[in-house]
C-alpha cells in the first residue's frame, strides 16, 4: 500500500514537469507584449522598460526563462506578479477560498445528489422519480451563470436571504449560495448516476439473498443496497472535485469571490507566465492528489481492488 | 377446505401449495409463469421439483417467500405453511416468516454473497434478524457453530475474510450455514450446487442431508437435473411449462415415467444415460445396445442418448487412422500474485501433459474447474502460448507459425465456446455471425457465402429464416447451434468445444449432442471435447483423458475408464455422477 502511494507520487513528477512546460510555453506565445500592454495607452520609460524586462527574464529566450522559473521553484520562489506581490502570497491568499468553495459545494452534490437519486432508484418510474428527472435535465440544460444571476436575484434581492457578492475574508456564510450554484453544474449528473446505481444494484442476487435471510428493507436499502452503490458514485463525485475548481470562475466571477478564478483570469489576460504557470501547477498537483484519494478510497470501498506496487 | 385440520394421528403437511398461479406483469397483459402447482410437503421430508428452465420451478420456490422478481405477482392459489396462507401475509409479517421459519439457499454462490462485506458479517446479520442471538459475542459464537456445521472447520479465522478469498464450494457452504442459521421447519434450496464441481457437489449435498436430517427441517429441492434429483428427494415433481406434470415417490416416476415429457427426461438425462449405456454394455454383448435399451423411441424424437452412443460405437474405425492432434509434454506456467506482502509464485495450469487426438475421432478433456483442461485447450487454438512442449496438428509444429500461416491454422482449428449468450455478439444478426469467419478469410462473393450460411443452417438444423434474426431472439440451444455453424463455416478439421453443452437444459443438450455426432460422421470432424461432466463424455467420446491439478491422471478409451476406471481419482469422478445408486428400468 505504501509503495502504491509512493509510486503514485512519483508518476506525478513528469506530469507536473509536462504540464509546467506546455503552460509556460502557451502564455510565452500568446500575440503582444505583456509590459507594453501593462502602460496602456501611456508611452513607457525605455530605461524602465528596459529595467522590467531583466527583473522578468522577458529578454532570455523561451527555454531560458522556463528553466529559471522551474529552478527558482526548487527554491521556494514562485516568482513575482507584474504587480509586485510575490506569486506565493497570492497563492495562499487565493487558494483556500476556491478550496473551500469547491469543498462546499462538493458537500452539498454529494449528499443531495446521493439522497435525491437513491430515492429515484427506488422508487423508478413513480411521481418523484419523474420530477427528479424534469428539474434534473432543467439544471443540465442551463448554462451556469443563468442559474447564478437567477439565484442573485430571488435568494439575494427578493428574499434577502444571502448577500449577492461574497464579502472579503469569504466567510462561509457567504459562500453557501455560490456554493451551491457551483454544485447545480454537476448535480445533475450525479443524481443520474446514482439513480443508476441503485436500480442495477436492487437486481443483484445477494439483494434477494438478503430479503430470505429475514432481514427488513430497512436494514438492506442502506447496508446492502446504497453501500454497493456508492462505489461509482463516490468515484465520480470526487473526480468532480477538479470540475468544480474550475467551474469556480465563473461562480466567483459572478459572485465576486477572491479565489483562484478571477485572479487567474487577469493573470492570463495580462501574460503573466509565473503566476499563470504556478496556478495552474497547483490546480494540476490538486487534481492528482484528488485521483489518488479517489483511488484509495475505491480500495476502501471495494475489499475485491488490490493495489499492485 | 381451507382448514386443514389434524385428526388424530395423522401429520398436518408443513407446506401444502393448492392451485398456485404465478403471473409477470408486462406491457402485453400478464403472462403466467406457474399455472395451477398443487404440491404438499410433510415435515422433515424432502422434496424435489424437476425441470427445465423457464418450466416455473424456481419461480413456484420464490412465491412461496414471497420473494418473485419485480414484475411477478401471485394471481391465484393458496401457499398453507404450517396451516397459514402465507399469500395473505402482509410483508412486515412476512419478513418474520423469511429466515427464521423458511430458510433459502440460492443457486449461484458467486453472486449470492455481497462483496463488499465480510463473510462473517453476513452471517451475524441473519443470525442478528431472527432474534437467535443478541450481544456480540454470543452473535459471533452463534455465527461461528453455524459455519462450523455447514462444513468450514476454520470459520472462527475465517470470520473476517470476503467472499472472494472464498472458492464456489465453500461460499455454498456459508449460504446454507445461513439458511439453516435458525433451524427453520423448510428449508428452499433452489439449484443449491449446479454451479459447481460434481463431487463438491457430491459433498456439499451429502452434508447438508446430515444436517437437514439432525434438525428435522424439511427439503424443497430445485433442480434441472433428474438423476440428482431422484437421489437426493423421496419425492418428486416434474415441471413443464408452468404446470406439473408428474408427481410421485422418485423411484416410481424414474422407473416407469408415464407422461411423454417425463419419458423424454429420462431418457435424455446423461447422468441416466450413462448408468443404463454401463448396464448395457456390461449385460451382453450379444445382443446390440438398442435392444437393451429402455424402449422410448416413439416419444423421444430421436432424442435417445442411447441412439447417439451406439452410433458412435458402431462408427468406430476399423483400422488406425493419423493423428491430427498431437501434443507432447504440454506446459504453461502463470506467474500469480500471492495473498501476502510482496510473495509471488506460479501457478502451473498445465504440467507436462501428453496425448494423441486420432483423425475423425473424439477425446474429451475431462477434469474439475481449475484442473487445466481449458488452458490446454487454449494453448491448441495458439490462444495462449505454452511454456514449453510441443503441439503438432497434422504433423506439422504449430509453435512458430505467425501471421498467414497462423491464420490458415486458425481455418482448419475453430472452437465453440460454454456460454451460448456470450459467444455471440449481440449486435450481429445470425447470417452475419456465421458469416464473419468466411470474410475474415476472404472465402467466397456476397452471394457464395450467402449461400454457404443456408447450408450451414440446414446442416445444423435451423431454419433458413433465422438469417435475420438477432442473438437474443434466439434460445440457448439455438444459439448454440448458431455457434456451431460458425465453427463449421470454413470446413475446418478439428474443432474444439470447451464445455459447448454445459450450460444447456438436458433435453437441448441431448440434441445438440446428437447433432455433434451427426456432423462428425458425415464431416469426418476431428472434436477435442473440453468437460467437466463425465456423465456426457460416454455419449460422444472415444478416448477419455483425465485432468487433476494440470496433469492427466488417467489416459484411455471411454469404455475402459467407464467399466474399469483405474484411479482412485477417476473412480470419485465416476461416483459422483447423480443418480449411480439407482436402479433403473432397464
Amino acid at each position: 500500500m505504501a509503495g502504491y502511494i509512493l509510486r503514485r507520487l512519483l508518476q506525478a513528477i513528469p506530469v507536473l514537469l509536462g504540464t509546467t512546460f506546455l503552460i509556460y510555453f502557451m502564455v510565452f506565445a500568446m500575440p503582444g507584449d505583456p509590459l507594453l500592454a501593462l502602460f496602456g495607452d501611456k508611452t513607457p520609460n525605455p530605461a524602465l522598460l528596459e529595467q522590467l524586462r531583466q527583473q522578468y527574464h522577458l529578454d532570455q529566450p523561451f527555454i531560458v526563462q522556463y528553466f529559471l522559473y522551474l529552478g527558482g521553484i526548487f527554491r521556494g520562489d514562485f516568482g513575482t506578479s507584474f504587480s509586485g506581490e510575490p506569486v506565493a502570497d497570492i497563492l495562499a491568499r487565493t487558494f483556500p477560498v476556491t478550496i473551500r468553495l469547491a469543498i462546499m459545494a462538493l458537500i452539498i452534490e454529494f449528499v443531495g445528489g446521493v439522497l435525491i437519486g437513491l430515492v429515484s432508484g427506488l422508487r423508478k418510474g413513480k411521481l418523484f422519480d419523474a420530477s427528479a428527472l424534469v428539474v434534473s435535465l432543467i439544471f443540465i440544460s442551463l448554462p451556469i451563470f443563468v442559474i447564478a444571476f437567477v439565484a442573485q436575484f430571488i435568494f439575494g434581492i427578493q428574499l434577502g436571504w444571502a448577500r449577492t457578492t461574497v464579502s472579503t475574508g469569504a466567510p462561509i456564510q457567504d459562500l453557501i449560495l455560490p456554493a451551491f450554484v457551483l454544485a447545480s453544474i454537476t448535480f445533475a449528473q450525479l443524481i443520474r448516476l446514482t439513480r443508476a446505481s441503485v436500480i442495477e444494484t436492487q437486481s443483484l442476487d445477494f439483494v434477494r439473498t438478503a430479503y430470505s435471510k429475514g432481514l427488513s428493507r430497512r436494514r438492506i436499502i442502506p447496508v446492502h443496497i446504497l453501500r454497493n452503490s456508492l462505489i461509482p458514485v463516490v468515484t465520480y463525485a470526487a473526480t468532480d472535485f477538479g470540475v468544480l475548481l474550475v467551474g469556480a470562475t465563473v461562480t466567483e466571477g459572478i459572485f465576486n469571490v477572491p479565489g483562484v478564478g478571477r485572479t487567474l483570469y487577469q493573470a492570463i489576460i495580462r501574460g503573466e507566465g509565473p503566476t499563470v504557470v504556478s496556478f495552474v501547477t497547483v490546480m494540476v498537483l490538486i487534481y492528482l492528489v484528488v485521483n489518488l484519494v479517489v483511488d484509495l478510497l475505491y480500495g476502501l470501498l471495494d475489499p475485491r481492488i488490490r493495489y499492485v506496487k | 377446505m381451507s382448514d386443514p385440520t389434524t385428526t388424530a394421528g395423522a401429520v398436518r403437511p408443513l407446506l401444502e401449495i393448492k392451485n398456485l398461479e404465478v403471473g409477470f406483469q408486462t406491457t402485453d397483459g400478464i403472462v403466467p409463469a406457474v399455472r395451477g402447482v398443487d404440491l404438499t410437503l410433510m415435515p422433515g421430508q424432502t422434496l424435489a421439483i424437476v425441470g427445465e428452465s423457464g418450466s416455473g420451478k424456481s419461480t413456484t420456490a420464490h412465491a412461496i417467500i414471497n420473494l418473485l422478481p419485480g414484475p411477478g405477482r401471485i394471481t391465484g392459489g393458496s401457499i398453507l405453511f404450517d396451516g397459514e396462507d402465507l399469500t395473505k401475509y402482509s410483508p412486515k409479517k412476512m419478513e418474520e416468516v423469511r429466515g427464521r421459519q423458511i430458510g433459502f439457499v440460492p443457486q449461484d454462490p458467486m453472486s449470492n454473497l455481497n462483496p463488499v462485506w465480510s463473510v462473517g458479517f453476513q452471517v451475524e446479520e441473519t443470525i442478528r434478524a431472527n432474534g437467535i442471538a443478541s450481544g456480540r459475542k454470543e452473535v459471533r459464537a452463534h455465527a461461528i457453530q453455524v459455519l462450523k456445521e455447514a462444513g468450514l472447520a476454520d470459520a472462527d479465522k475465517r470470520l473476517k475474510q470476503f467472499p472472494h478469498q472464498f472458492s464456489g464450494g465453500m461460499r455454498q457452504r456459508v449460504l446454507i450455514g445461513i439458511g439453516l442459521s435458525s433451524r427453520p421447519k423448510l428449508l428452499i434450496a433452489d439449484e443449491p450446487t449446479s454451479a459447481l464441481d460434481v463431487t463438491v457437489q457430491r459433498r456439499i449435498l451429502d452434508h447438508l442431508e446430515t444436517l437437514t436430517r439432525d434438525i428435522g427441517t424439511a427439503v424443497l429441492f430445485i433442480t434441472h437435473d433428474l438423476g440428482l434429483a431422484a437421489e437426493r428427494a423421496e419425492q418428486l415433481v416434474v415441471m413443464y411449462k408452468g404446470k406439473i406434470v408428474e408427481a410421485g415417490p422418485s423411484k416410481d416416476i424414474l422407473q416407469n415415467p408415464v407422461h411423454p415429457y417425463t419419458q423424454r427426461l429420462v431418457a435424455a438425462a446423461p447422468s441416466l444415460a450413462s448408468r443404463r449405456i454401463i448396464s448395457a454394455t456390461q449385460q451382453s454383448a450379444t445382443h446390440s445396445l438398442g435392444d437393451l435399451a429402455y424402449a422410448p423411441t416413439t416419444v423421444t424424437d430421436g432424442l435417445d442418448l442411447i441412439a447417439a452412443a451406439e452410433e458412435r460405437i458402431e462408427h468406430q474405425p476399423a483400422v488406425k487412422r493419423p493423428d491430427a492432434i498431437v501434443v507432447k509434454d504440454l506446459t504453461k506456467v502463470y506467474k500469480i500474485r500471492g495473498q501476502g506482502k510482496g510473495s509471488s509464485g506460479e501457478l502451473i495450469a498445465s504440467d507436462k501433459v501428453s496425448f494423441a487426438v486420432e483423425k475423425g475421432t473424439t477425446t474429451a478433456l475431462v477434469g474439475e474447474s481449475g484442473s487445466g483442461k481449458s488452458t490446454v485447450a487454449k494453448m491448441i487454438l495458439r490462444l495462449e502460448d505454452p511454456t514449453s512442449g510441443s503441439i503438432l496438428i497434422d504433423g506439422e509444429d504449430v509453435a512458430p507459425l505467425k501471421g498467414r500461416a497462423l491464420l490458415s491454422l486458425r481455418r482448419r482449428m475453430q472452437p465453440v465456446f460454454q456460454d451460448p449468450y456470450g459467444s455471440l455478439d449481440p449486435l450481429r444478426n445470425i447470417g452475419n455471425t456465421i458469416a464473419e469467419p468466411l470474410q475474415v478469410h476472404k472465402v467466397g462473393d456476397r452471394t457464395e457465402r450467402r449461400d454457404r450460411v443456408l447450408e450451414l443452417l440446414d446442416q445444423v438444423a435451423l431454419p433458413q429464416s433465422l438469417i435475420t434474426r438477432y442473438p437474443n431472439e434466439l434460445s440457448g440451444g439455438q444459439r448454440q447451434r448458431v455457434a456451431i455453424a460458425r465453427a463449421l463455416a470454413l470446413k475446418p478439421d478439428i474443432v474444439v468445444l470447451d464445455e459447448a453443452v454445459s450450460a444447456l437444459d438436458v433435453l437441448v443438450q441431448a440434441q445438440i449432442l446428437k447433432l455433434l455426432a451427426d456432423l462428425q460422421s458425415e464431416l469426418e470432424l476431428t472434436y477435442l471435447f473440453i468437460t467437466h461432466d463425465l456423465a456426457v463424455v460416454r455419449v460422444i467420446a472415444d478416448n477419455v483423458c483425465v485432468m487433476q491439478k494440470g496433469r492427466i491422471v488417467e489416459a484411455a478409451t471411454t469404455d475402459q475408464v467407464f467399466d474399469s476406471p483405474q484411479e482412485q481419482y477417476t473412480k470419485e469422478l465416476l461416483n459422483a455422477i447423480p443418480g449411480a445408486g439407482i436402479t433403473l428400468g432397464v
